[in-house]
């Protein structure tokens, strides 16, 4: 497991150099809430294939980062391109093209509270892929229920479901689409260690299997030792530090180090 | 002083541009395909079924109580045989589409403000946007439908559970038969008093499912959005009923009794 996570991040970081490999380009990104200033100058790449954690306390700006990714918030300044797109200048129906290559796990899971687990999950199928076959749509959803491990919850209501399994079906509900790229906001947080570990090591599995590369916004360790490739921390609305888990255990900088006590 | 108004009335205009831009894309929605048709009948059917007891209990008083209160008085005048006409002809015109609003805007529109305003805050609307499903078509057009086509429907048979409720009151007083109370009723009543009185319930319908949308959608981050967004979803939609009643009353003199 260790070593092909080393490979794995030898191979992200080759491809780093070579443009067709970026997915995500991020530069000089400032976003403002009146006269709060939440991003100054965020700067970040993710390539095919990799996993990037975004490592930061709270408050610093992470969900704003990722929600300016998939065009929930408009950005201030700076450019985002995601697949070579800058998003602000992109139509209705470009962004609704991108977005399906988006897959993004929100902080709550953001299950639709009205509808059975069965129902959130075939919501995508019949509304965004227009599917109709209904043989087929449980087909899919039995199926990435399966992938999450949690075929039994299937005709329950969300509301009757633990803080770990909404976590799991919300990933189910972005898996069904088969994103080409996970923006994951805090999958872990909330959740007991054990369970915690599960879903980061799920994140691994989904990664294998999808062939996604991903952003995983984070403060959990022990989380962001296992998913990721390449850790940068976020401080005030700017990265401070960058490098694999062993590299920033090793920082002697105090914000960084700060993490790693 | 002026920096207040200055900012008062900016903004008010704010508000408002988002109002009209909520309804353009209400507009642009509605024509795309794709129409929620499942949506749609869920929503008619929990806002009649759920509606409806409350609005049957209102209506038969509104009947009951005019006639009550009137009778004794056209006694004395000896008209109290034009107290089925009399019923009739305000709650169809009048009372009857504008408190049924009322009620609707307080029972609905609130509602709808909070379902939504809580789906905002607990991010399944940015969820189904992100997922490029589209929350405006599946969640507001067939909304604001909903109450445009069942407000209407709820108030025309407020009006006749109301003739049913003056009945009863006239019967209180003196027996009269049900054929003849009605036969009375609905003499009185001409093509000029239904047809603004049920034309006018469908901008009431629409005015109450817009404006729930409106606030439920917009509202902001954290739980106590939530109760503001009801809140504010049933003082404007009163509103709304109040002003457009106004204007319909005067359209209604300019062309129906010109
Ligand atoms: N829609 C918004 N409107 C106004 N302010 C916002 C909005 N979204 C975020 N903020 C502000 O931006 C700052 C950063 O918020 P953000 O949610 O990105 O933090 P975070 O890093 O994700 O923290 P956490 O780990 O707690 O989720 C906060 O000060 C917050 O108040
Ligand atoms: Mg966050």
């Amino acid at each position: 497991m260790q070593d092909e996570l080393t490979i794995e991040t030898k191979q992200a970081t080759e491809a780093k150099t070579d443009d067709n490999n970026i997915v995500i380009k991020v530069e000089h990104l400032q976003k403002s809430f009146e006269d709060n200033k939440v991003l100054k100058d965020i700067n970040l790449t993710l390539c095919k294939g990799e996993n990037l954690v975004v490592l930061g306390r709270s408050g610093q700006g992470k969900s704003v980062t990722i929600q300016c990714i998939v065009g929930l918030l408009d950005y201030d300044e700076g450019s985002l391109k995601v697949f070579g797109k800058e998003i602000k200048e992109l139509l209705e129906d470009e962004l609704k093209e991108i977005r399906l290559k988006l897959g993004f796990l929100f902080q709550s899971g953001a299950l639709y509270d009205s509808m059975t687990v069965r129902e959130n999950l075939s919501f995508p199928l019949t509304r965004v892929l227009k599917m109709k076959d209904d043989s087929k749509i449980n087909q899919e959803v039995e199926d990435v229920l399966d992938a999450v491990g949690l075929k039994d919850a299937i005709d329950k209501m969300p509301g009757d479901l633990s803080g770990g399994m909404r976590k799991r079906i919300g990933l189910a509900r972005t898996l069904i689409l088969k994103p080409a790229i996970m923006l994951y906001d805090e999958p872990t947080t909330g959740l007991d260690p054990i369970t915690s570990k599960e879903i980061s090591q799920l994140i691994m599995d989904l990664r294998k299997k999808y062939q996604t590369s991903s952003i995983i916004i984070t403060h959990d360790l022990a989380c962001a030792k296992i998913t990721g490739d390449r850790i940068l921390v976020l401080h005030e609305g700017k990265f401070i530090a960058e490098g694999s888990y062993k590299d920033l255990e090793k920082s002697q900088d105090e914000r960084v180090n700060s993490f790693f006590k | 002083m002026e920096q207040t108004i200055k900012s008062g009335v900016y903004k008010l205009l704010e508000k408002v541009g988002d109002q009209v831009n909520f309804f353009l894309s209400f507009v642009r929605h509605l024509l795309r395909k794709g129409f929620e048709w499942n949506e749609f009948l869920r929503q008619c059917f929990i806002i009649g079924y759920k509606s409806f007891p409350l609005i049957a209990v209102t209506g038969f008083i509104l009947g009951f109580v005019l006639t009550l209160q009137s009778l004794p008085t056209l006694k004395d005048f000896g008209a109290a045989s034009y107290v089925p006409g009399m019923v009739s002809v305000s709650v169809v015109r009048e009372i009857g589409p504008v408190i049924i609003a009322l009620i609707s805007a307080g029972k609905i529109a609130s509602s709808i403000g909070a379902e939504l305003g809580s789906m905002k805050v607990t991010e399944q609307i940015s969820a189904m946007e992100v997922s490029s499903a589209d929350p405006i078509q599946y969640l507001v057009v067939t909304r604001i439908l909903a109450c445009t086509f069942m407000i209407p429907l709820l108030t025309l048979m407020a009006d006749a559970i109301s003739l049913f409720g003056g009945f009863v009151g006239s019967n209180l007083d003196n027996k009269v038969s049900l054929h003849l109370y009605f036969n009375k009723a609905f003499n009185a009543l001409a093509f000029s008093d239904l047809f603004p009185g049920v034309i006018k319930t469908v901008f009431f319908g629409f005015a109450i499912g817009f404006i729930g949308c409106y606030h439920g959608y917009h509202s902001n981050r954290g739980t106590e959005s939530v109760g503001h967004a009801a809140n504010s979803a049933v003082v404007s939609a009163s509103l709304w009923i109040i002003i457009l009643d106004g204007i319909a009353v005067q359209l209604t003199n300019i062309f129906a009794y010109n």
